[in-house]
């Protein structure tokens, strides 16, 4: 269908027009991040979530509802309230995500650089902007997993499962082994790779094999996993720490925690590079490999695919397998970068938020970077806005959900500002494509 | 009523699809709108319908002007519209789906179904066009299931129908009782509009014809223009609609089938203990009705399908059960029928799908690594070589025309090394310029050595192609003949008629005679 011709991904490759090739992998790569009209509805979306995050925030405050029952004795009065808290509660996410400044006068008050440091100032400025790459981390990562199938026609749904998978692994070996340092953090951070590949790889195996639509089975090991971690939990001679009398698990020696990048008193650690440079190395893989130049040849046509010599079953096993170690690198950046102990509920949300995130992020590994960031700041500063504002922090979940609904839905955006169509379908295919891919 | 468009002119962009048209069409006529693809035939027929609105010009009914906002206002003016893509919804019926929209019901809302029925049968009847009213269009034909889209038309009192290529979906025969029933409308006093680009149908049916070329009318021509003066009107050019070439020099068997059987996963025999040879430097064409076995074949031969018993050889190498991109290191080079859904991504450039069966061999890849420079270079070279008319190599492929398509196809597939070439109906789609070329192209890798299987519905590409014809009918193959044949003998075949005596079957073609015996005892069965 001729909607199709403007999505995602041939412009990665189809964007070198001059020929001479001079822009190289740079430009590339910021093509895949933005791409004309898209890019346009991304903004105007998150724009408009914030608007009807904000007016939800100021009709629904206690203080604000009272103002507006005086509305006609002081009108002037209920809309400055209504104002206030909207945007006051967006001041408190941007200080908890990005940077506070109160802790940057603070910090210029320092009689020197030296104390500065020592005291701990510079790393307050820094702090929120750490959280913000420490939120982002386990979200990049899961939101690969789903993006990259996503590129082989594939909606992996079971992110979740395959994070799991990648914890278990990672923190049996983070407590269970005694190696020396390094070596003990790298074995660590593979087997969180392997442990959701195993996963995956099933998912792909039962479809090549038997066509299972991975849909379904990827939903069912997102349960079958979520109680068998309760059950690794439960039992000592399992998973369960000595003492503990709660399902959680021995915590993983120092040897295995993810260092920090940039000392003690920010979270921020090599998890957040190793999220960066599976980014980029699943652009390279798409856009530079052979691999996966099948993968998206079976992603967009997968009988024109398969006229071609190329093997279908064998590359839905490849992505699943790679993208289930993707998930269980996101598993593993959790434990042995902040969680260090994995308890039965240590998976969070990450699994549905990935969706979430390649979806935001055009199914792209660029865009993937950015979304999760976007939702990395946003779960960073939430605690500081429910403990500033009163604003729960759930009204972080209302904006995402507000992003998301209106991406899904481009022609919504382009009513409400009045854009012309572009000459396709959009965003929203990366929402409807996945049954009947 | 008599139908004016008085210089239409519609533009997308700086592209004007339509510049000054004006065309009449009077009842009772046959008015065939003639054209290569992208000339504009299919937009002015949606500004007639009301699907799109003109820039300039205007649509003037019995000398009235009229504007049609949407199809609904064309419908109720007396237009119908047969779409190249049928308009029906599968699991209804036939009398369901004529009278979906315009349902008549009784009291308490229920509907009309007798009625429904009724109507139906009534006009079928009177336009000969038998159709059951009960039957689900599902089960259909595409033949029957165009039938019904005319009638759906008719039951809207439809005075101008409008036919947007409906000979392209049809078989020969389903063609010859397409033009029966329009010749019946039209002495029913209706008006139709004939969209085709195939001269041969226009010459059959049409009364008058307007020739499109680039939005602008090219010129009107009585039916009895001769081919050529069309063809040239239609391209701008001269073309020959039938390549010259030499006889053939056939060397040694290259491809070799022996008792091939393809079934499919249900059970059905699709191709059954199917026997032939094909030597280098020569064109065996498989000739016949679609859905005959001859897509099977094709895919069978590629390793797309299983192949259930039987042998397949290349050069004497085994590949009877080898996956495909075996089948295309050993040498095959494959058209398949279906371009838009086998051949091509659409998405993807056309650099990308003039590498899609080569991206992970030298010069295009290095270990995993695609080799981007020369993939570039590959389309900028075979572009030219193939006068494929692309704004860039790196434009998606879908947004080509189907015959340039076509070519990236060809150029693709030519590129490689190879000594077979399978090609399932290579033009099929395709404006007479593209025909030329690419039948040009498939004489010239005979000319190489290649052996070259054509698989065509169109006996026109048959006669034209083939050094020897082979007829399939029911997954069998009913005979081989010289290309000297008579129509009406290949028709025989077509429909099922086997050699009675097997001595005979041998073609007194140029190559010796190939295992023709092997195939009749089989057909005998």
């Amino acid at each position: 269908m001729s909607d199709q011709v403007s999505s995602p991904d041939p412009a990665t490759t189809a964007k070198k027009e001059d020929g001479s090739g001079s822009h190289g992998l740079g430009r590339a790569f910021r093509d895949s991040i933005t791409e004309g009209h898209t890019a346009t509805i991304i903004v105007l979306a998150i724009f408009t979530a914030y608007v009807i995050g904000g007016l939800l925030n100021a009709f629904t405050n206690t203080t604000v509802l009272h103002a507006w029952g005086n509305f006609f004795s002081a009108p002037g009065h209920a809309i400055a309230a209504a104002w206030d808290t909207a945007v006051g509660a967006y001041v408190e996410l941007f200080e908890g995500s990005i940077v506070n400044p109160h802790t940057v006068a603070a910090l210029f008050q320092q009689a020197s650089i030296g104390t500065a440091i020592h005291d701990g100032y510079l790393s307050a400025v820094f702090y929120p902007l750490s959280e913000t790459c420490v939120q982002a981390t386990p979200l990049i990562l899961a939101g690969l997993a789903v993006a990259l199938p996503y590129q082989a026609g594939l909606f992996n749904i079971g992110a979740q499962s395959q994070l799991i998978g990648g914890m278990i692994v990672a923190t049996y070996l983070g407590y269970g082994v005694s190696l020396p340092l390094f070596v003990h953090v790298v074995v660590c951070v593979i087997g969180g790779f392997v442990g959701g590949a195993a996963l995956g790889w099933l998912v792909g195996e039962l479809k090549a094999r038997t066509g299972a639509h991975e849909v379904i089975t990827t939903i069912m090991l997102n349960y079958i996993m979520l109680y068998f971690l309760t059950y690794l939990l439960s039992f000592r001679y399992l998973m369960q720490a000595p003492h503990a009398t709660n399902p959680v698990s021995p915590a993983i020696v120092g040897n295995a925690h993810l260092p920090h990048l940039f000392g003690p008193s920010l979270r921020i650690n090599a998890g957040f590079l190793i999220a960066l440079a599976c980014a980029a190395g699943m652009w390279w893989l798409l856009n530079r490999t052979t691999a996966g130049f099948e993968f998206r040849s079976i992603g967009k046509n997968p009988s024109a695919a398969r006229v071609a010599g190329m093997s279908v079953e064998r590359n839905w096993v490849l992505v699943m397998l790679i993208a289930g170690g993707l998930a269980g690198l996101s598993g593993a950046a959790v434990i042995q970068g902040t969680d260090f102990s994995l308890n039965f509920q240590s998976y969070g949300s990450y699994g549905i938020d990935a969706i979430t995130v390649a979806l935001l992020g055009f199914g792209r590994p660029g865009g993937v970077v950015l979304a999760g960031l976007l939702f990395g700041a946003l779960r960073a500063g939430a605690p500081l806005m429910q403990a500033a504002t009163g604003t729960p922090v759930s009204m972080v979940d209302v904006l995402e959900a507000v992003i998301v609904l209106l991406i899904a839905a481009p022609p919504l955006i382009r009513a409400m500002y009045r854009l012309r169509a572009s000459r396709g379908g959009g965003v929203g295919e990366v929402m409807s494509k996945g049954w009947n891919a | 009523m008599e139908l004016e468009l008085k210089g239409i002119t519609k533009r997308f962009g700086s592209l004007v699809a339509n510049d000054r048209i004006d065309l009449s069409v009077t009842p009772g006529q046959v008015h065939a709108l003639l054209g290569e693809n992208g000339a504009g035939k299919t937009t002015l027929m949606n500004v007639l319908y009301g699907l799109l609105q003109p820039d300039e010009g205007e649509i003037l009914l019995d000398g009235k002007a009229v504007r049609f906002h949407s199809p609904k206002d064309a419908i109720a003016a007396g237009i119908g519209m047969v779409h190249q893509h049928f308009m029906l919804v599968p699991v209804f019926t036939v009398a369901e789906n004529v009278t979906l929209g315009i349902e008549e019901t009784r009291r308490a809302g229920l509907l009309d179904r007798r009625k429904m029925r009724k109507d139906v049968r009534e006009l079928s009847h009177r336009y000969g066009l038998e159709v059951d009213p009960d039957a689900l269009v599902e089960g259909l034909p595409v033949g029957i299931q165009q039938r019904v889209e005319i009638v759906k038309a008719l039951v809207r009192e439809a005075t101008v129908l409008i036919l947007d290529e409906p000979t392209a979906v049809l078989t020969p025969a389903e063609t010859d009782e397409l033009f029966r029933i329009i010749r019946q409308l039209k002495h029913g006093g209706k008006s139709i509009v004939f969209i085709s680009h195939k001269l041969k149908e226009v010459q059959a049916i049409a009364d008058t014809i307007t020739v499109l070329r680039r939005g602008e009318v090219a010129g009107e021509r009585p039916p009895s223009a001769t081919e050529g003066e069309l063809a040239s009107l239609m391209v701008g050019r001269n073309v020959q609609l039938r390549v010259s070439k030499t006889a053939a020099k056939p060397g040694d068997v290259v491809l070799d089938v022996s008792d091939m059987t393809v079934t499919d996963e249900a059970g059905r025999v699709w191709v059954n203990r199917i026997s032939f040879r094909v030597r280098a430097g020569e064109i065996l064409g498989v000739a016949g009705v679609q859905g005959n076995g001859q897509t099977e074949l094709c895919e069978a031969l590629m390793g797309l399908r299983p192949t259930a018993a039987g042998l397949v050889t290349l050069n004497g190498r085994d590949l009877t059960h080898a996956r495909p991109a075996r089948r295309l290191a050993a040498g095959l080079a494959y058209v398949p029928e279906d371009r838009r859904e086998d051949g091509l991504i659409s998405e993807f450039s056309v650099a990308d799908n003039m590498v899609l069966d080569q991206y992970n061999r030298p010069p295009f890849a290095s270990g995993i690594n695609l080799n981007l420079g020369a993939i570039a270079a590959n389309a900028a070279e075979r572009v030219q070589e193939f006068d494929v008319r692309t704004t860039s190599t790196q434009t998606p492929v879908g947004t080509l025309s189907g015959g340039n398509q076509q070519k990236v196809i060809l150029a693709r597939e030519l590129g490689h090394e190879h000594k077979v070439l399978v090609a399932s109906q290579p033009t099929r789609g395709l404006d007479v310029g593209s025909i030329e070329f690419v039948h040009r192209r498939i004489v010239e890798q005979r000319d190489r050595g290649v052996a070259v299987l054509i698989v065509s519905a169109e006996l026109d590409e048959i006669y034209a192609l083939a050094d020897r014809i082979a007829v399939m009918y029911e997954g069998r193959i009913t005979g081989f003949r010289p290309p000297t044949v008579p129509t009406e003998e290949l028709g025989r075949l077509m429909a099922g008629a086997t050699d009675q005596d097997p001595g005979a079957s041998a073609p007194p073609g140029p190559g010796p005679a190939p295992s023709t015996g092997t195939a009749t005892p089989g057909a005998g069965q």
